[in-house]
């Protein structure tokens, strides 16, 4: 396991306040780089307890149209993960505490080549969402994450069964991201009976921390899946705010980073309010 | 005494999927659990005689397998080099090489018990002949199509459509190929749980480039019989095109043993491999992770993907099989490439000189044909796999000869 202490550092603390995590996502460099570094920055301010930055790629085979979107947006604008490490080292230069996750997809990291891993955690980045690379491909990034002391979080599905669930989790650090639909991001959503049957299924066979994500959009979802579990992702939603704002040829105005951290706010305000074991 | 293993390359992939470094199993992990189970019923349906004998009675009666070998003795007088023969895969039931893979697949989803099938078509040979076998087999059928391909090859869409099949047009990327299979894939995540995706190409997520290069040998076991009974020995040179490469994994993989038998694959190299637009992802791109596989891809200094360039939708393609990704390393194959305008004046050539109209596709392996052929002494014997028919191709190419219709 890695040794990446800001992630379980939140967990323990939140677990310790008797409550789940705030998870907001932003997509690099979308729609420019001022933009997703002021959205970036005023995270924590608006409630957020750790942050998943999406690294755009130009085929994502596991996102809807709201995220695909918002990676051409984020290419357009330059965004490449150099680019996006540096984002996160200007954003650890404020905020040495909120544990920070780069989600994407494997083909840009191998671009990137094998100082990957060590540049990340030298950026301040703590965990990784590779989401082309299953547990049977793990020997292709594991070793590097975890000498860089990277967390691996990998994500559970519903079609994730019994006998696979235990292989998955051992390949798992940080937190589990639990998928909450047999879907692409930002579709349909799951429903609270079967995130209440999914999440025990799960905490059978691990300690780690559990966060849903796939579907969670509005301020009482993310309260419920924080509830249920340890921590509510929350993506599309708040690319729909942003992208809803934007002018005609795709630009963010003056409010527009604020539209999204107001969104945050009430997201952030639910979760606050739904105690665990209530 | 323990013999060493005979030095075969047809022993590929290993349990993990991999020829090689390739290959591989890099999806979601909502797909996962699906993609192991896709591979243990089909290591099981292939021991099965009776999985295989329907298989074979409906290669036989209803694609109309084998399909014949043609030595096409007016070109290889014109081009005054090695003997040309063609095998002709474009007079399979539905007009192209497509439809072994896609019956093996369907029989698989049926035994499964999957009760909906989806498909990824560029040129809509893939598309054309899914959505005949799941007429056949009474199963709803939904094809990706991206909205530029659609456009370019309106009867193959008409086509699906009166075999009852939903066209589903993609306008995300350059709306080609590689965005049809994206949307493929998310579709498949999204029903994972009674759909089935029938991969038109030796490439995806292992098992799909083994299994797809299985069913598709029929061509080459077929062409190498067929050869030994009219020359009384191994061809000296097989010619096919590859955009993902089924065809021509389908038509190398018997020979892959016989050292005395060249291989070339021919890839899309649209308007040259020196400009920004073709298709030749072994001749320029770099190894990468895309659609399921690690394989040769067209992508930038940053990993992400280019758009591929063809005159034929069915090479617009920015990889190629894992499969080929090794025989290229391995130097078993060549891979070389002909331009849009060389598959034009082959696809004029062989339609007035053999009476035989190919597809886009296999005029790119024939345009290589007309360099190599007269290369070579006139004893030798080359087998080009004519792998579909133009019939599709025909609004196309009367557009890029401008001619109106």
């Amino acid at each position: 396991m890695s040794q990446s202490s800001r992630i379980a550092a939140r967990f323990a603390s939140l677990r310790a306040e008797g409550r789940g995590a705030l998870i907001p996502f932003l997509e690099a460099f979308d729609p420019d780089r001022a933009t997703a570094m002021e959205i970036l920055r005023g995270f924590p301010g608006a409630g957020a307890d750790l942050i998943e930055i999406g690294c755009p790629f130009t085929d994502p085979m596991a996102d809807g149209p709201t995220i695909q979107r918002a990676g051409q947006r984020g290419l357009k604008a330059g965004a490449t993960l150099a680019g996006t490490l540096h984002m996160v080292r200007e954003f650890r230069a404020g905020d040495a505490a909120t544990p920070i996750i780069l989600m994407g997809y494997y083909n840009p990291i191998l671009s990137y080549g094998d100082n990957f891993c060590a540049d990340a955690a030298a950026a301040g980045v703590d965990g990784l969402i590779i989401v082309d690379v299953p547990p049977e491909e793990a020997d292709e990034i594991e070793p590097q994450a975890r000498a860089a002391g990277l967390d691996i979080i990998r994500l559970i599905a519903p079609t994730t069964d019994e006998a696979r669930l235990p292989k998955v989790l051992a390949a798992t650090s940080g937190f589990v991201y639990y998928v909450s639909i047999t879907g692409i991001t930002g579709t349909r959503s799951a429903s609270g009976a079967e995130l209440a049957d999914a999440i025990p299924r799960i905490r059978k066979h691990t300690n780690l921390p559990i966060a849903i994500g796939f579907g969670v959009r509005t301020p009482e979802q993310a309260a419920e899946a924080a509830r249920i579990a340890d921590g509510a992702v929350v993506a599309s939603a708040l690319i729909d705010v942003l992208a809803g704002d934007l002018d005609a040829e795709g630009r963010a105005k003056p409010g527009t980073a604020q539209k999204v951290l107001d969104q945050v706010a009430a997201l952030a305000a639910a979760v606050r309010k739904a105690k665990k074991g209530a | 005494m323990n013999k060493p293993l005979p030095n075969s390359l047809r022993q590929g992939p290993d349990a993990r999927g991999r020829f090689g470094p390739y290959g591989g199993r890099f999806v979601a992990e909502t797909l996962m659990p699906l993609i192991l189970e896709v591979e243990k019923a089909y290591e099981e349906a292939k021991r099965d005689p009776a999985f295989m004998n329907e298989w074979r009675r409906l290669l036989t009666h209803y694609v109309g397998r084998p399909s014949p070998l043609w030595f096409a003795e007016r070109l290889t007088q014109k081009l005054g080099g090695a003997k040309i023969y063609f095998k002709r895969d474009e007079l399979n039931h539905t007009g192209a090489h497509k439809i072994n893979a896609v019956l093996g697949q369907i029989m698989l989803a049926k035994r499964m018990g999957k009760t909906r099938i989806i498909a990824e078509t560029g040129a809509g040979q893939h598309g054309v002949a899914t959505a005949t076998a799941c007429a056949l087999f009474d199963l709803p059928c939904t094809v990706f199509m991206g909205a530029t391909d659609v456009e370019r090859q309106q009867p193959n869409v008409f086509r699906m459509k009166l075999l009852g099949a939903e066209v589903v047009p993609v306008t995300s990327g350059a709306a080609t190929l590689k965005d049809a299979m994206n949307e493929g894939l998310r579709d498949w995540v999204a029903n994972v749980r009674d759909t089935y995706y029938c991969i038109g190409t030796v490439a995806g997520p292992h098992p799909f480039p083994m299994m797809v290069r299985d069913f598709q040998s029929v061509i080459g076991t077929e062409a190498r019989e067929q050869m030994l009974a009219a020359e009384g020995r191994l061809p000296d040179l097989l010619v096919a095109a590859i955009g993902g490469g089924s065809n021509a994994m389908g038509l190398f993989y018997p020979f892959l043993d016989d050292a005395s038998v060249a291989m070339h694959g021919v890839e899309a190299a649209g308007k040259g491999v020196d400009t920004e637009e073709h298709a030749a992802s072994l001749t320029k791109g770099r190894p990468g992770v895309l659609h399921g596989n690690r394989t040769y891809l067209l992508q930038d200094e940053f990993g992400q993907i280019l758009e591929a360039h063809s005159i034929s939708a069915g090479l617009d393609y920015p990889g190629v099989g894992p499969e080929h990704a090794w025989l290229h390393d391995i130097k078993r194959v060549e891979y070389v490439s002909a331009t849009d305008d060389e598959a034009l004046s082959a696809f004029q050539l062989c339609s007035k000189m053999e009476g035989i109209i190919p597809a886009l596709e296999p005029a790119h392996a024939l345009a290589h044909v007309i360099k190599v052929a007269p290369t070579m002494a006139r004893d030798k014997l080359i087998i080009m796999n004519m792998c579909g028919r133009g019939d599709k191709d025909i609004f196309t190419v009367a557009r890029a000869l401008g001619v109106s219709m």
